[in-house]
């Protein structure tokens, strides 16, 4: 075991870099797409079912599928990382569509009325008191979304570009434990810190969430 | 001033929820616009500041139209109360005061001075300023909704239900501080809310709305009291209007008896040393060491429903009343009372 970690750890280093790139691009991107998609949703209320029915099917398709399929739809290799990262994409928007969409409507709507009542313009309130106070919510749906992405990228393996996954790929190869244990023990700890830095993120940015709790306790 | 120019409100499925109304809200008074669920108080509040615009009609606040206005400066400019303070779950408390001085873009640093000045005034302990509104009781809640409303000194406000989500204990305390702060503001105020004793208790002006959105009066709560234009506002008014409108009268037009007048009685008053009155003995009563309690006394700055409940319970059917010293410098008979009462309302009928 130790052994194998002294010979590969340019390989292991490799593997989870390409890990880390492969689930957290696909995070970055779903949020910036999934923001104004959930709050269409909330602000005009016809689009609410459709979009959340689209995002609800999207995220059911199996993802071996979705690699599978995702380069005769976009023209690209099947082996390239984009090919990860776009069906990852799906999914994160997938699942945050739906996170931001709660969370939005998760604001008391009397709050936003005197919201307006005092005077903020549209864009203003959404910035600084819809979101804001949406924020728990949609940070739980992030953690949700990055810690799937995280483990979700092993996938890959079975098309050639899957991060740590490859090493599990190897290990079966070679009938050889120590790869896949290494395996698992990174992409366990990375998804343990990715969350873990969510969790930091958001004690520092909802501090009012705390103090309801202590009311609570 | 804020007028209601032939304001109705008509909504595209064909309800009426405010039906021809013109009326006229004076500066600087308090007028509560009152009146059962759906008879269009609430719609015409909204009004002044535009979050419901009339179907047809005027609204003006001093003799300018709300319509020609930018929204959002207009509403910056009307202070703002609603049920349960609305206020914002992930701002501090004085964060929420400054909500609309940050809007016009006052300093941060005054702003906050403000903000601490007015907790004061509303009387909350500036020791609360950085705690977060769910951290308050709702009555704390409710006095950060009007400090922020008053953040920006605006000279109108509107008030929607502002103390109906908390006890009624802590109801009549907020209600008492309010009409303090407004004799001292004089700000131009609307206040919906669907209690009749607090419009009485709060109004300069009181405008009794109906259902289908008309209004039925719009009168002095004692003139509403004394006068309800029909059988509506009477009933609404309450049965016990006689009684409530007894609270316009002070006691100082009494004629009251000498101690003297229940000096040979069976029932006896008995005073400390002071003068001060202690309670009654006599038969069934209690004794000169520990007498029966008056159930208390008033004075001529008091109201006469006051003095009307003291004679009801007063355990002898007589009412001491009392000097600034709480010393007692004369009784009225719960009889000579109604006589007195009695003579009272013939004036009123008849001046002459």
């Amino acid at each position: 075991m130790i052994q194998y970690l002294q010979n590969n750890v340019a390989v292991i280093q490799a593997a989870l870099s390409q890990h880390v790139f492969l689930a957290l691009v696909p995070v970055l991107i779903g949020i910036v797409v999934s923001l104004p998609v959930g709050y269409l949703a909330v602000r005009f209320g016809f689009l609410y079912h459709p979009l959340l029915n689209l995002s609800g099917i999207l995220y059911a398709v199996p993802s071996i599928a979705l690699i599978v399929l995702v380069p005769t739809i976009v023209g690209i290799r099947i082996l390239s990382p984009l090919n990860i990262i776009i069906a990852l994409t799906v999914y994160t928007v997938a699942l945050l569509v739906r996170v931001v969409a709660d969370g939005l409507k998760s604001v008391d709507p009397l709050v936003t009325e005197a919201a307006s009542a005092m005077g903020y313009r549209r864009l203003r309130r959404l910035v600084s008191v819809e979101l804001p106070i949406a924020l728990p919510v949609m940070l739980a749906g992030l953690r949700v979304a990055t810690v799937a992405n995280v483990s979700l990228v092993s996938v890959g393996a079975l098309i050639g570009v899957g991060g740590l996954g490859a090493l599990f790929t190897r290990g079966q190869q070679l009938d050889y434990a120590p790869p896949i244990v290494v395996g698992i023990v990174l992409s366990v700890l990375l998804a343990a810190v990715c969350d873990g830095i969510i969790v930091l993120v958001q004690r520092r940015v909802t501090p009012w969430t705390r103090a309801a709790e202590r009311i609570a306790a | 001033m804020i007028t209601f120019e032939g304001v109705s409100k008509v909504y595209p499925d064909g309800t009426v929820a405010v039906e021809r109304l013109d009326m006229e809200l004076p500066t600087g008074e308090l007028t509560v616009l009152v009146g059962p669920s759906g008879c269009g108080k609430t719609t015409s509040l909204r009004m002044i500041n535009r979050m419901v615009t009339p179907s047809t009609g005027r609204v003006l606040i001093d003799g300018v139209d709300v319509a020609g206005q930018d929204e959002a400066l207009l509403r910056r400019g009307i202070g703002y109360v609603i049920q349960a303070a609305g206020l914002f779950p992930h701002r501090t408390i004085v964060e929420n005061i400054m909500t609309v001085p940050a809007l016009v873009g006052t300093s941060k640093k005054k702003a906050r001075a403000t903000a601490v000045e007015l907790m004061e005034r509303v009387g909350l302990t500036p020791s609360l300023a950085d705690r977060y509104p769910v951290q308050l009781s709702g009555g704390q809640q409710q006095r950060v909704g009007v400090a922020r409303a008053l953040a920006a000194d605006p000279p109108v406000m509107i008030m929607d239900e502002p103390f109906s989500a908390v006890d009624p204990i802590v109801r009549e305390g907020l209600q008492a501080e309010f009409l303090r702060l407004q004799r001292d503001l004089g700000k131009t105020i609307a206040m919906v809310t669907h209690d009749i004793d607090e419009a009485i208790k709060l109004g300069d002006n009181v405008a009794v709305f109906q259902e289908g959105g008309r209004l039925a009066q719009f009168a002095t709560p004692r003139e509403l009291l004394a006068n309800p234009a029909d059988d509506f506002v009477a009933g609404f008014v309450g049965r016990d209007r006689g009684f409530r409108s007894l609270s316009f009268d002070s006691a100082a037009g009494l004629d009251v008896a000498p101690l003297s007048e229940v000096a040979g009685g069976p029932e006896q008053l008995v005073l400390d040393e002071a003068g001060r009155p202690l309670g009654w003995t006599g038969p069934g009563l209690g004794s000169t060491a520990s007498p029966t309690p008056t159930g208390g006394a008033f004075q001529v700055t008091d109201s006469l429903r006051l003095v009307t409940d003291l004679a009801i319970t007063s355990p002898v059917g007589v009412v001491v009343r009392v000097d600034e010293h709480g010393v007692a410098d004369g009784v009225i008979r719960h009889t000579a009372l109604m006589q007195q009462l009695e003579a009272r309302r013939r004036r009123e009928v008849d001046p002459a």
